[in-house]
């Protein structure tokens, strides 16, 4: 029976020396390495539900007046697109349950790939000859920002609308062009033209899936071509020799496995976890908006960005330079994304180190790059942390103002001492396998010394 | 006739499928293998089968408390059923993978560094090709300018999207001098309805409510604490002041006011934006006292008419919501 089909196929495109190598394709085995099929396993699971939920939605921005079972929100003005997505929330059989899966899964998937980055980062993957791949997954990771942040913008509910404000706020505050860009995107000043809505539609279901797709595949077979990089864990891996699990029959069901658990996840969290509950925020105009608003997880860090920044507009004569929340929401994000896109290269100049590496570095072993990565991480964790300042007053009643202070100055100081003491607990661990190994070697010879007599 | 199919027979049927195994068929002919030979893991297999059984009757249930109305928590059991059909299905694999497939543990080569063959040949390719060619640069001019010009013009049905040279939209403002204030219900206002303490949201008669220059935020403070700078001198209206409700910021609606409750005590009064804490000063003309805003919040001179109304007396002070680089150049129109 296989033979029969493997003829038929073989015969017909000639691909039997593929499949075979394809089929002995080696996956070196380590638990970090599924990060980022985590993250292609929530995007399957986001364009699934993203397609049934895309069945229901409408994306018009008309004020119809509420009439249906949620009578919290009845005779309430709203967008046709809000109405949507209510009704998918409470009169879609499924239809409750597949939105919060895909908000579930959207957040894990960023979620997946901000860790993916941070094991490529750390063991120092991305260098030659993978720099392509990790600049393409950079690609992504912005993408994926941007999209989401459509995503949750389309259903016009009080909190995406205020999202949106805001958006439109940081798009107006870009130097020289932010006036005519906002203007362009959103078809004229806030809240725009009624086709503004399709243009985010069509960007977040098609436009922005597509280029995801295009840079995964890519992506994808770049690793493909170079191999996947291991750690060194024994005597057989090499630069030159990879170990690994065969795609088949090893490592097939163990991928298969973990895609039905991703998705076995998601589908539970989606289910009994709330996410999102768009009916209880109500519709958005653009006099209104709510206390205590934060946006989905990954976009923390650029409202703690926009919170931080002191009130300074700059302006020379009567042009504004640089609006405010151009710091925040524009240059603090492409500063991030502009070393992340660099680093590589930047390595490469400072250490001279233009050689291949197949074999990963455990962080200990670089500790200028493991040091520099922590503090990097520590300034948008503190950036983020910025961003919960208000929730922190509600729940702590701890000032708002002072904590503002507060992380102004850990901006600045906390990257330093995490970078400082990073690098000194690197160095000490190393020091540490040094003398594990001496004392290694001495017991054996010690071993070796007692056989002989 | 059908014939009712006896429960034992069903029971010893399950137990035959479950437990019985197939003789391995003798091969044909014997090949080398390439996948190494393993012991059987009857237990694993069992429990392989009871993980997809299980998964089954997930899927089942699914379908079940989808057609069935009458079950409540119609998002958490769908949820539930999905979810454990699709665990138990990848936990079946885990099984699969850990004990009745060979694992096996290959080394192979990494790819080549480089083909330095190859390399030279595509590169003789690509060159050689272009021997006839005289004039290299002229062409490549030629060819950019041609590309660059296609490209260009593709691009350009974009600037139909939106006013993105006519950006004096930006400074627009419905306000007119004489136009009355109205509630989200159209009804006006009146200077007698606007209490201290008590926050309001205006709109201008007529307008549609959704554009940035609509909504104000209208309070009443005591004149005697009123600092109004002298370009904002009489914009209130016996104590009443009327603000943008627009955060100059990012966008968004202001929705907090601090009514100061104990006068000279208590921290004066102030706006505060929600979205990330800009505040204002509604007694000094909308001065930023906290937060990220660069700009004032505009504010917008009021009078009262003969038969109580509120109306607007002017323009905003200055043009609404985030700035850009042109917001200090005009004023509001």
């Amino acid at each position: 029976m296989v033979r029969a089909v493997v003829t038929y196929i073989d015969r017909r495109t000639g691909t039997a020396p593929f499949v075979r190598k394809t089929l002995r394709y080696l996956f070196p085995d380590n638990w970090s390495f599924l990060l980022g099929e985590v993250a292609l396993y929530c995007f399957i699971v986001l364009v699934a539900t993203g397609t049934y939920l895309a069945f229901f939605y409408q994306d018009g921005t008309t004020q119809v007046v509420y009439h249906g079972p949620y009578k919290p929100l009845e005779g309430q003005h709203m967008t046709e697109a809000y109405r949507s997505v209510l009704d998918i929330s409470t009169t879609v059989k499924a239809g409750l349950l597949i939105r919060q899966t895909h908000h579930w899964a959207a957040d894990v998937f960023i979620a997946a790939i901000l860790l993916h980055l941070i094991r490529v980062f750390f063991t120092g993957a991305y260098r030659k000859p993978r720099e392509l791949t990790y600049w393409l997954g950079v690609t992504m990771l912005t993408v994926t920002l941007l999209e989401g942040y459509l995503g949750y913008s389309l259903a016009d509910d009080l909190l995406s609308g205020m999202g949106l404000a805001i958006g439109y706020g940081v798009a107006l505050s870009i130097p020289f062009v932010g006036g005519n860009l906002a203007a362009l995107l959103w078809g004229g000043p806030f809240p725009g033209t009624h086709a503004f809505f399709a243009r985010m539609y069509i960007a977040h279901v098609f436009l922005f899936p597509l280029l995801i797709a295009t840079l995964l595949v890519a992506h994808l077979t770049l690793v493909a071509l170079r191999h996947h990089t291991q750690f060194k864990q024994s005597r057989r891996e090499s630069e030159r020799k990879v170990v690994g699990l065969p795609t088949f029959p090893a490592q097939t069901p163990r991928s298969l496995g973990l895609a039905f658990g991703v998705a076995g996840v998601l589908f539970l969290l989606g289910g009994l976890v709330q996410i999102n509950p768009i009916w209880l925020w109500g519709p958005y105009h653009t006099y209104s908006s709510t206390n205590g608003a934060q946006p989905d997880w990954y976009l923390g860090w650029l409202i703690g960005g926009l919170r931080l920044m002191p009130h300074w507009d700059f302006v020379i004569g009567g042009y504004t330079l640089v609006p405010n929340p151009f710091w925040g929401g524009v240059f603090y994000p492409l500063a991030v994304f502009g070393f992340l896109y660099v680093w590589p290269v930047l390595e490469q100049r400072v250490t001279g180190d233009s050689g291949y590496h197949n074999l990963l570095d455990r962080p200990r072993d670089a500790p200028w790059r493991t040091a520099i990565g922590a503090g990097i991480l520590t300034s948008v964790v503190v950036v983020f942390l910025a961003g919960s300042a208000d929730r922190v007053l509600v729940l702590l009643n701890l000032s708002y103002a002072s904590q503002i202070w507060f992380y102004r100055v850990a901006f600045f100081v906390g990257p330093l001492v995490v970078a400082a003491l990073t690098y000194r607990i690197c160095n000490a661990l190393q020091a540490g396998d040094r003398v594990e190994r001496d004392r290694r070697l001495a017991e054996r010879e010690g071993r070796a010394a007692a056989g002989e007599t | 006739m059908a014939r009712r199919a006896n429960p034992k027979d069903l029971v010893v049927a399950a137990a035959v499928l479950l437990v019985g195994r197939r003789r391995p068929k003798s091969q044909p002919e014997r090949l080398e293998r390439v996948v190494p030979a393993g012991e059987p893991g009857r237990g694993s297999e069992l429990v392989v089968l009871a993980l997809l059984l299980a998964a089954t009757v997930c899927a089942i249930g699914f379908i079940v408390v989808y057609a069935v109305d009458r079950i409540p928590r119609q998002t958490q059991f769908l949820g539930l059923s999905l979810g454990l059909a699709l665990l138990f299905v990848a936990a079946a694999l885990i099984v699969t993978a850990k004990r009745l497939i060979v694992t096996e543990e290959l080394v192979d080569d990494y790819p080549a560094t480089e083909h330095p063959e190859e390399q030279q040949l595509v590169t003789q390719i690509v060159d050689e090709s272009g021997s006839r060619i005289t004039r290299k640069r002229l062409l490549t001019l030629g060819a950019a300018a041609a590309g660059g010009s296609l490209g260009a013009a593709f691009l350009v049905p974009l600037a139909s999207l939106g006013p993105v040279v006519h950006t004096g939209v930006l400074y627009d403002s419905p306000w007119r001098r004489g136009r009355r204030l109205v509630d989200e219900n159209d009804r006006p206002w009146r200077a007698a309805d606007i209490e201290q303490r008590d926050f309001y949201t205006a709109f201008p008669e007529g307008a549609d409510k959704e554009t940035l220059g609509s909504p104000l935020i209208v309070v009443r403070l005591d004149p005697s604490s009123l600092h109004l700078p002298a370009e904002n001198a009489n914009y209130d209206a016996n104590g009443i002041v009327a603000y943008s409700k627009i955060c100059t910021h990012a966008g968004c609606a202001i929705s907090l006011y601090r009514a100061p409750l104990f006068p000279p005590d208590a921290p004066p009064p102030a706006f505060v934006c929600p979205c990330h804490y800009s505040t204002f000063d509604p007694a000094t003309g909308g001065t930023v006292t906290f937060g990220p805003a660069g700009r004032k919040l505009p504010m917008l001179p009021l009078m009262v008419d003969r038969r109580g109304y509120l109306r607007a007396a002017g323009n905003f002070d200055g043009p609404v919501g985030p700035s850009w680089w042109g917001v200090r150049l005009r004023g509001a129109h």
